[in-house]
């Protein structure tokens, strides 16, 4: 009888669970604009999670938490720049290097830490949601509105004219790119601090490749991926509610069967529209 | 050109075999090195556990052919990658495809009654043509509607991993297994041989040896292999040389997915007899296959070493949860830094080192180090 109950809960855990992929895509939508990509979302988001969680249970602070999972996001995703950008290494392969030693990090170091109960989470789950949805749009204004948009925009899109402009491509790519993996990481600490609350090995289980699909076919736009992040939140919580009808595994599937589909509907037509220029390029003054 | 003391350094895109070695193994080094960093981090001692590995993978047969068991199902789906990405195509998907060959090889177990010896054919068969369906999707929406096939053959290792976990818990759960959640076991006839006193199912190893040398002789001598190699050097010049590009991606993504399903086939009827948890099919093969088929530079032959190294590293894995009570994702670590000092360590490849002391010898470099493109032989 409850069905406005039912409908409202749903929409406000979908919300709930929107908002670290929501932060995630910010993050990788930045980066990707400096013409970097990242692959290694899944790797930062698993260490932010598991350096938020352990930090919380030693300190009691898990606002200490989210921040420490910020820097190690941060500190993950230079390994990726320094690597793609400074020894400019094929950003895929970099990327994916992240993934497997985050994951695989982030499973060793954790082992003590499976099943314990977390007594201090983030309380306002709430807050954390208008906070990335103020980004977003802060995210957008600094995009379309400032020099610092136009900077990072043209690093991305054509690195050669902003060298020659006097432009640090190489410097608007590491702050991009860092930037990317405090986002990663505070999206992990999210999960393991405030969704959960816990710390599973593997708990981000394809969320981060989730993010960088959202990055593509919001076409990197900062409130196209409000929506995009929205919908997959929506599609995560039901994946669980629906169990009662449909067999777990069937539900996991589909946000990834989803992704497929929201990518290719959206690559119909105009394709590789919204793509900066030069992602996945290194690039070196001088060269073409 | 540089100098460095008595040393000079120049600019050389080509580089021999001997170097590409030698910056190889400089690479592994600093991803041991690493690893160490990783292990005392984790409160082990490194060079205790380094003695636990080498131990644990060379100390005798059994231990040798606990790495050859490994080596297996990477072998497979690392020649397989270093096809695609000598073609310029991010098959990220061998794990997913894997997990569907196993799905075909057991359908073929359980479900289709056949005469004794054609039981096995029939599975690898089936493992081979669905693990190549499984990689057609991402395919076709990449030549098609330009869809990036990192990302798509990435979901559908996702949506394979669920799938599976779904045939075991549902339609395929075995009337036999009571609580536990996995199909019926093989029939004898749907098993594979094992060599005498190991667990090394044999065949599976063959037809791996067997399709690393039919695709290094593909890229070397055949048609379709000249036109993987251009198309996977400059896709314009294949074009402008009527190199059909969808032709040649479909062709190279059945093989690449379907040699992936062959590695499937092996894991259930080779090692498990039976569909069992995704987690526990495969080990996260299909992952490791990149670093295979990458440290390979993309030559099928040199995948069947890296294939054992990296074999080496999954049996490391068995040895350091036991000894020091590593959880298995430890390999994962190895993974990723060998990848991270790989290519971090590529435009070494490009350096000539020359010993020149006396007063300066000027040459003319030419041309500035470029990115080294994939290949060992041509």
């Amino acid at each position: 009888m409850d069905e406005g109950g039912w409908v409202l809960a749903t929409a406000i855990r979908a919300m709930a669970l929107g908002t670290p992929i929501l932060w995630g895509t910010l993050g990788e939508i930045v980066a990707e604009r400096s013409g970097v990509i990242n692959l290694g979302v899944e790797g930062m988001m698993i260490l932010g999670a598991l350096a938020a969680f352990v930090v919380a249970q030693l300190t009691g602070q898990p606002a200490v938490g989210l921040g420490v999972a910020a820097a190690v996001g941060g500190a993950a995703a230079l390994l990726h720049a320094f690597v793609s950008i400074t020894l400019r290494a094929n950003q895929y392969v970099s990327g994916l290097a992240l993934t497997m030693f985050g994951l695989g990090l982030a499973g060793l170091l954790g082992r003590g830490w499976e099943g314990r109960p977390l007594l201090d989470t983030l309380p306002e789950i709430s807050a954390l949601t208008y906070a990335g949805l103020g980004l977003a749009a802060a995210l957008w204004a600094v995009f379309y509105h400032t020099r610092w948009g136009i900077v990072l925009r043209s690093v991305g899109e054509m690195p050669a004219a902003a060298d020659a402009l006097g432009v640090n491509v190489a410097l608007v790519r590491y702050l991009a790119v860092a930037f990317g993996g405090v986002m990663a990481g505070a999206a992990g600490a999210f999960l393991s601090l405030a969704y959960r609350p816990a710390w599973t090995e593997g708990m981000t289980a394809g969320m981060g490749w989730i993010v960088i699909a959202i990055a593509i076919f919001a076409a990197w736009d900062p409130l196209r991926a409000v929506a995009g992040a929205l919908l997959f939140g929506a599609l995560f919580h039901l994946s669980f509610r629906l169990q009662a009808w449909v067999a777990p595994e069937l539900l996991k599937m589909m946000p990834f069967a989803f992704t497929i589909l929201a990518l290719a509907a959206t690559a119909g037509g105009r394709r590789g529209q919204g793509a900066p220029e030069a992602l996945g390029v290194p690039y070196v003054t001088g060269e073409r | 050109m540089r100098r460095l003391g008595p040393l000079v350094l120049e600019p050389d895109p080509a580089p021999p075999p001997a170097r590409v070695l030698g910056v190889s193994l400089l690479a592994l080094a600093g991803a041991v090195a690493a690893a160490g960093v990783v292990f005392a981090a984790y409160g082990a001692d490194p060079l205790y556990a380094y003695a636990v590995i080498v131990r644990g993978t060379f100390a005798g047969l059994r231990e040798i052919s606990e790495v050859v068991r490994r080596t297996i199902p990477l072998l497979l789906c690392g020649v397989g990658l270093a096809l695609a990405f000598r073609a310029q195509f991010w098959n990220i998907g061998a794990e997913g495809q894997l997990l569907a060959g196993a799905v075909g090889a057991t359908a073929v177990a359980l479900f289709v009654p056949l005469p004794g010896p054609w039981v096995l054919v029939a599975m690898f068969a089936a493992g081979f043509a669905t693990g190549a369906l499984w990689g057609l999707l991402p395919t076709l929406l990449r030549l098609r509607l330009s869809v990036n096939e990192v990302l798509t053959t990435l979901m559908m290792n996702y949506i394979a991993l669920y799938a599976v976990a779904w045939l075991i818990h549902g339609p395929w759960k075995g009337a036999t297994q009571f609580g536990f959640a996995y199909t019926d076991t093989f029939p004898e006839a749907a098993r594979l041989p094992l060599l005498a006193g190991t667990r090394v199912h044999w065949p599976t190893l063959a037809v791996g040896l067997a399709l690393a040398a039919a695709l290094a002789f593909l890229l070397a001598r055949t048609r379709l292999g000249f036109e993987v190699r251009v198309l996977g050097q400059n896709p314009v010049a294949g074009r402008y040389a009527g190199i059909d590009p969808a032709r040649t991606l479909l062709a190279v993504m059945v093989l690449s997915a379907g040699a992936a399903g062959l590695a499937g086939v092996g894991e259930v009827a080779g090692v498990h007899h039976k569909l069992l948890d995704p987690g526990q099919v495969s080990l996260g093969y299909g992952y490791a296959a990149i670093v295979v088929a990458w440290l390979a530079r993309g030559s099928p032959l040199a995948a069947v070493l890296t294939a054992t190294l990296l074999g080496a590293i999954f049996t490391s894995g068995d040895v350091l949860k036991v000894a020091l009570q590593m959880p298995f994702r430890v390999t994962d670590v190895f993974n990723g830094l060998i990848l991270f000092f790989l290519i971090g360590s590529e435009r070494l490849l490009a350096v000539r080192i020359r010993w020149a002391p006396p007063a300066a010898t000027v040459r003319v470099g030419s041309g500035l180090p470029g990115t080294p493109e994939a290949g060992g032989e041509s």
